[in-house]
């Protein structure tokens, strides 16, 4: 076990050396320069720009480039070409804003889909189950922005929700309990939106996996014994359809920086995705280069821990 | 899920040995209701986007460039007021679907979207397509050859985790930022992204069919490698990857009216639904049929997309046949 957990950290570990390199190839062999992000502006003189692309190392060879980046990132001193503040203090920040968002949001899909998908695959084919599946449909086919903005509307005018923002404007000087109850309440409406596409997703999957197993013979026994059909779908069904659904937590994870993009420019959440999305406008390389290899990091990770609980779960499974 | 049509054939079961692979498909596929009403508005909607490049284009008669400022957002089915030029009237004087900001005829607009969205949809899923099962191909045909002292499928694999790692969305979005702004590139990076699990199944196809007997006797029928990779292989590797497909067809397009909400969607002159959409948003208290419409138009063309797909899925699923006959 412990051979196998090196060995796939070790490849990993390449992976990643190449996520990173082709990563900055993308970006410096696209059209295009930082340096070039306000060609109006006056005050930038062609020595100044110079100077600047000094500064940043723009003018060394890509590997150069690439070497100054991995030894700034690891050693923490790598700037933001925008701001020239600590790339990695920023995206600590905007991490935590994005995490509350990201667990309430997980947490919903998952109480939500199972007894949604576990209810349609037991009354497979009746009303309730054909109704869920036409509604699933149509939550993953439609633009999560064209949703939230026509249910924007009605919150906002039926139960004056907030929808703007982590905090009511000027709440800093309140007390505690009030000021984590007003960080709750902004939370509700984009979580809840966010979470819409997961629940129909993931409650499609629950049921095709409760329906692979449903139908088997030692589900058949356990009605054949006269057990009641609660100890029969959850005791014996569910805990069978569960395995796979082990491996998908780990990509879980990723959705905190790729899948964010959108609900965050919505709902104006200072997260990850926004601090992506700003980054992306100003040709902010260290930051973008960044963000891209953390989420990178998370996948992997994310897919380390499910192959691991995949195998400490199912003891079909051995590490060869 | 048993209809009184398949309980007046007993002899179904016999029948279905004579059957070929794609009529056993359609039949199974045109029992689910859902999939046939999917496929109906797909047929709708590519007839739609044909008639509508050539009423926009070819042949004008609904002009989704005209200005006409003093009708700018008039609600859906209303009339054109009378201080227009008489080339700038719409057809017949009415605006079926309102104007907008600049009083050019929503209608025309989304008549023109439609194909503009649909072919951004259909050429990024070629373009994954081609590169996907070039991919998974030659990992699975000729994967135990050797480039240097790597195995040929091993390379080409750790490359595609490679691209799995990447954070999909934003990727696009950086690309997408970068490169000049053009309906191809759009397509292209859509394309070039959404390819990873088109490789892994016809890499994982190819691999058993490889050891199959009927590509045995071709190759002692002496067939070119050629001859059997696209004869023999690829039409029988087509299942999952038409499926995929068409559900990929439904996510590029949620892809590319995703970017133009985020303002690096599809530049004018063309309209596509999902820039009527995104540029409708400023206007949601003033004029709500500019959102609605093109809103409604891609949840339907994407929802019949994924209907078509997972009825297929369904269909071509052998185990899900015998439960459904």
């Amino acid at each position: 076990m412990w051979r196998f957990l090196l060995r796939t950290l070790w490849q990993r570990l390449w992976l990643l050396v190449f996520i990173s390199i082709i990563s900055h190839a993308v970006i410096h062999l696209a059209p295009g320069q930082p340096t070039e992000v306000d060609p109006m502006n006056p005050m930038m003189k062609a020595a100044d720009i110079a100077r600047i692309r000094q500064a940043f190392h723009l003018d060394d060879p890509f590997y150069l480039q690439y070497w100054h980046w991995l030894g700034d990132l690891l050693s923490g001193e790598l700037k933001s070409f925008r701001d020239g503040l600590p790339v990695l203090p920023k995206i600590w920040d905007r991490f935590k804003n994005s995490l509350p968002l990201f667990l309430s949001t997980t947490l919903i899909v998952w109480t939500l889909s199972f007894p949604t998908g576990i209810h349609a695959a037991v009354t497979r084919g009746s009303r309730y189950d054909r109704a869920t599946t036409f509604l699933a449909y149509a939550l993953i086919s439609v633009p999560g922005f064209f949703l939230s903005y026509m249910l924007i509307l009605a919150m906002v005018q039926i139960f004056h929700m907030p929808v703007i923002g982590l905090r009511t404007f000027g709440s800093e000087g309140s007390p505690w309990h009030l000021q984590v109850m007003d960080r709750l309440w902004h939370l509700v409406i984009p979580s809840l939106m966010a979470a819409l596409t997961g629940i129909a997703v993931l409650s499609r999957y629950v049921r095709s996996q409760m329906l692979e197993v449903i139908d088997q013979d030692y589900v058949r026994t356990a009605r054949a014994k006269g057990l009641d059909e609660d100890t029969v779908v959850y005791g014996h069904a569910l805990r069978n359809a569960l395995l796979p659904f082990v491996t998908m937590f780990g990509f879980l994870v990723p959705g905190l920086i790729s899948g964010s993009v959108i609900f965050e420019q919505i709902f104006a959440w200072p997260g990850l995705g926004q601090l992506g999305y700003e980054a992306i406008l100003s040709r902010d390389f260290p930051m973008i280069l960044t963000l891209n290899f953390i989420a990178a990091v998370l996948t992997l990770l994310g897919i380390l821990v499910s192959d691991v609980l995949y195998a400490l779960v199912d003891p079909r499974i051995r590490v060869e | 899920m048993t209809t009184p049509a398949e309980t007046a054939l007993p002899n179904a079961e016999l029948l279905g040995a004579a059957e070929t692979p794609f009529q056993q498909v359609w039949r199974t596929f045109r029992k689910d209701r859902l999939a046939m009403a999917g496929l109906y508005v797909l047929i709708a909607l590519i007839a739609l986007a044909l008639v509508g490049k050539l009423l926009t284009e070819w042949w004008v008669v609904f002009d989704p460039t005209t200005v006409r400022l003093p009708d700018k957002l008039r609600p859906p089915f209303s009339h054109a007021s009378s201080a227009l030029a008489a080339d700038q009237v719409p057809p017949l004087g009415v605006y079926p679907f309102g104007t907008d900001e600049l009083g050019r005829n929503v209608f025309a607009r989304v008549l023109q979207g439609s194909f503009v969205s649909l072919s951004v949809g259909i050429v990024a899923v070629s373009i994954s397509l081609v590169i996907g099962v070039t991919i998974g191909g030659v990992a699975g045909f000729y994967g135990k050859r050797k480039l240097g002292p790597f195995g040929i499928d091993s390379l080409l694999m750790r490359f595609t985790d490679i691209v799995l790692c990447f954070p999909t969305f934003f990727l696009i979005l950086t690309v997408v930022a970068l490169l000049p702004p053009s309906i191809y590139n759009i397509m292209a990076v859509i394309g070039m992204t959404s390819w990873m699990g088109t490789a892994r199944f016809v890499r994982a196809e190819f691999l058993s069919l490889r050891e199959r007997d009927f590509v045995l006797a071709a190759q002692a029928l002496g067939l070119s490698e050629g001859r059997i990779i696209f004869r023999h292989l690829v039409p029988n590797a087509m299942a999952p990857v038409l499926v995929s497909a068409s559900i990929d067809v439904a996510y590029a397009i949620l892809t590319e009216s995703g970017l133009s909400f985020l303002g690096f969607g599809v530049r004018p002159p063309f309209a596509t639904w999902g820039n009527i959409l995104a540029d409708g948003r400023n206007y949601i208290f003033d004029a709500p049929w500019l959102f609605a419409i093109p809103g409604c138009a891609i949840l339907m063309v994407v929802l019949a997309f994924n209907l078509v797909g997972e009825g297929l899925r369904d269909a071509m699923n052998p185990r899900l046949r015998k439960r459904a006959s």
